[in-house]
């Protein structure tokens, strides 16, 4: 057992950094110096660490934009299709379906399935759901320490010449943590 | 640089607090016992919640018959609290996403309680609606499902199935975008957690959050985009509510100035509601650094504003009547004046008309008892204006002989009073076990927004080497 996770765990480097500022300018600099990051845990959004840690754009509004047009589709059918063919109802001799009637449901279902089909997304693609077990580097992340963790064998450098690299660049301190597999996901 | 602000503006968290002290401060009732405060508090919601209780029995199990209404006024107290409660409801959903869109950071120490506010507001809301049917437990027949009697479905040309879409998306999108927000916090709670109640608690309900940058570049996205749902979504709430009356051929009712009074009407009483909540938390729990007085001064010029905007419909809707030339239009607002319920209108007026107006005073507006006494006058003129709409165009039908007057029984009391316990009963569950302000949005502002931290960070320029600022982390491990 002993000698079967010594095979497949990592080490990861964690550089705990204090303030958003010279994380931010750190994260530049550290990559630039050719070391890669697995990521980095934040106790608040910091705003351009997505784009310094060089991801992509997020899609959830391409979801809540799909969504919603499904919601605003399935509504419009809905209603299209009981007043006008399934149990057209006459009123005073009008139209069975008018477009002005459409609006408020219309809209309504597009804000409900476009708001509930983005988070459910959110949800499924950061893999939150009730009662799972996170994998913290550092405790203090969700407090006011921000940790940066470092996969030592995705990198070419050695720990020592990353741990000065994250060092020099604003870390207050590095540690080394082993990671099990399975434990990231 | 994440934060650009103005140095002319003062900061908006005061005490020059500390990521970890804003854990601390905002932790504290959450981890710590119960208050006696909050224990007395507590126990009167539940005691309120249950008289009020009993109205509702008799209005469940002898039907509507309970309450005061005659076949003249078949609407009164139940729609008034409705749009009443909706009313509130709109303040949260505002500062949670139309000042988000706006950004305006001092919302951040707000919204968390405003949006509570508003999920329990629209709860008590849509209580008067199932109240209202009689038959409660016939509610469903309001959603369009097929049915064992044919295909006979709910009528779309109706407001009142509008309505049920409003409120219910209302209620569903302001619980998830509520939710969403509280999950780093309750990661944040999760992750101090000493005993063992705690960590499966908010264990459970964290999801499992770990402030991954990923994770929270989704999250920012998902915040804004459903703060830009939420934005036309709270506008057409109310513009669908006035809709129930709008839509009529009812002379008060009948009227097209209807949505954006409702909805001016409605972000005016929810924001005095806020303030009333909020100043009360703010002394109970000690939060006078994050809810400054700079908080209530923008809130209180929002409540001028609105409360402007609704005394301009006021007038607009006579002027509009006499114009006309309608007798029967002229007619129901000169009754609303000088009829029978003047006594209503004139409370309105002067509620919601007149007092606001003292808050262009700033020794007024900047002071925490003039502002809760104004906060608490301000909804009870709202609570007349919607009794004035509903019940003083409906009492004198078109013909004399139908005439009537409107006295509410002892169960309409109680159906009232019981949305007080349950929506205090709610409010205070949420301020002892919930964090009452958003943490991770605070301290997201912190640095640009504090004033000692702003010093600080002028003097430094990161360059390598760089050492931490003791001052800026008292504590270092």
């Amino acid at each position: 057992m002993e000698q079967h996770h010594n095979h497949t765990e990592s080490t990861f480097l964690v550089g705990i950094f204090d303030d958003e500022d010279v994380l931010m300018s750190g994260v530049k600099k550290i990559r630039n110096s050719g070391v890669k990051i697995h990521e980095v845990y934040t106790p608040f959004p910091i705003h351009g660490l997505d784009e310094a840690l060089g991801y992509k754009r997020s899609f959830m509004s391409r979801a809540a934009f799909l969504f919603g047009l499904t919601g605003f589709t399935c509504l419009v059918a809905l209603m299209v299709w009981t007043m006008g063919s399934d149990w057209p109802m006459n009123v005073g001799g009008k139209n069975y379906v008018s477009v002005p009637v459409l609006v408020p449901v219309a809209f309504e279902g597009t804000v409900l399935f476009a708001s509930l089909g983005m988070v459910a997304t959110f949800l499924t693609v950061c893999n939150l759901y009730p009662g799972k077990k996170p994998f913290l580097f550092d405790n203090r992340t969700t407090d006011d320490k921000f940790a940066m963790a470092i996969d030592v064998s995705k990198n070419k450098l050695s720990a020592d010449e990353i741990t000065s690299i994250v060092k020099n660049y604003g870390a207050i301190e590095v540690s080394t943590k082993l990671v099990q597999p399975g434990d990231l996901d | 640089m994440s934060h650009v602000t103005s140095s002319v503006r003062p900061p908006l968290v005061t005490g020059g607090k500390t990521y970890g002290d804003v854990t601390e401060d905002i932790t504290r009732q959450v981890e710590g016992k119960p208050t006696m405060l909050w224990n007395v508090a507590f126990l009167i919601s539940l005691i309120v919640l249950g008289i009020g209780a009993y109205g509702l029995y008799r209005v469940f199990w002898f039907g509507i018959g309970e309450w005061g209404l005659n076949k003249t006024v078949g609407w009164a107290w139940d729609i008034t609290n409705f749009v009443w409660w909706v009313g509130i409801g709109h303040a949260g959903t505002l500062i949670s996403a139309i000042l988000l869109l706006f950004r305006q950071k001092w919302r951040t120490s707000i919204n968390r309680a405003a949006e509570a506010m508003t999920i329990f507001a629209v709860l008590c809301a849509g209580s008067y609606i199932l109240m209202h049917m009689g038959r409660t437990w016939l509610a469903h027949w309001a959603l369009p499902l097929p049915n064992t009697y044919g295909p006979l479905w709910v009528n779309f040309n109706s407001p009142l199935v509008w309505d049920v879409f409003a409120i219910s998306t209302y209620l569903t999108v302001s619980l998830v975008f509520w939710y969403i927000g509280l999950i780093p916090d309750l990661a944040t709670i999760r992750d101090r957690a000493k005993n063992k109640v705690s960590k499966i608690v908010y264990g459970l309900l964290s999801f499992g959050w770990d402030g991954a940058t990923k994770s929270w570049q989704h999250y920012e996205t998902v915040s804004l985009v459903l703060a830009g749902l939420s934005t036309p979504l709270v506008l057409s709430v109310h513009t669908i509510v006035s809709f129930d009356f709008a839509t009529s051929v009812i002379p008060g009712w009948h009227t097209t100035i209807f949505p954006p009074y409702f909805v001016a009407g409605a972000i005016f009483s929810g924001f005095a509601m806020v303030l009333t909540l909020m100043l009360v938390t703010r002394e109970v729990f000690n939060m006078k650094d994050y809810i400054t007085i700079g908080h209530i001064e923008s809130m209180n010029k929002i409540i001028i504003v609105t409360g402007s905007i609704v005394g301009v419909a006021y007038i607009t809707e006579f002027f509009i009547a006499w114009y006309s030339g309608v007798q029967y239009e002229r007619y129901a607002f000169v009754n609303r004046m000088f009829g029978p319920y003047w006594w209503a209108y004139w409370s309105m007026m002067s509620c919601n008309v007149i007092s606001p107006q003292l808050l262009w005073i700033k020794k007024i507006r900047t002071s925490v008892v003039a502002t809760f006494i104004l906060s608490i006058v301000v909804n009870i003129g709202m609570w007349f204006e919607r009794f004035v709409i509903i019940a003083t165009s409906l009492h004198r039908d078109y013909l004399p002989s139908s005439w009537a007057m409107f006295t509410p029984t002892y169960v309409d009391v109680l159906c009232y009073l019981y949305s007080f316990g349950f929506f205090f009963t709610c409010f205070f569950l949420f301020a002892k076990f919930l964090p009452v302000i958003n943490m991770a949005e605070v301290k997201a502002i912190l640095k640009s927004s504090s004033e000692p931290v702003e010093e600080t960070r002028k003097a430094t320029t990161v360059q390598p080497g760089y050492q931490a600022r003791p001052a800026f982390n008292k504590e270092m491990d």
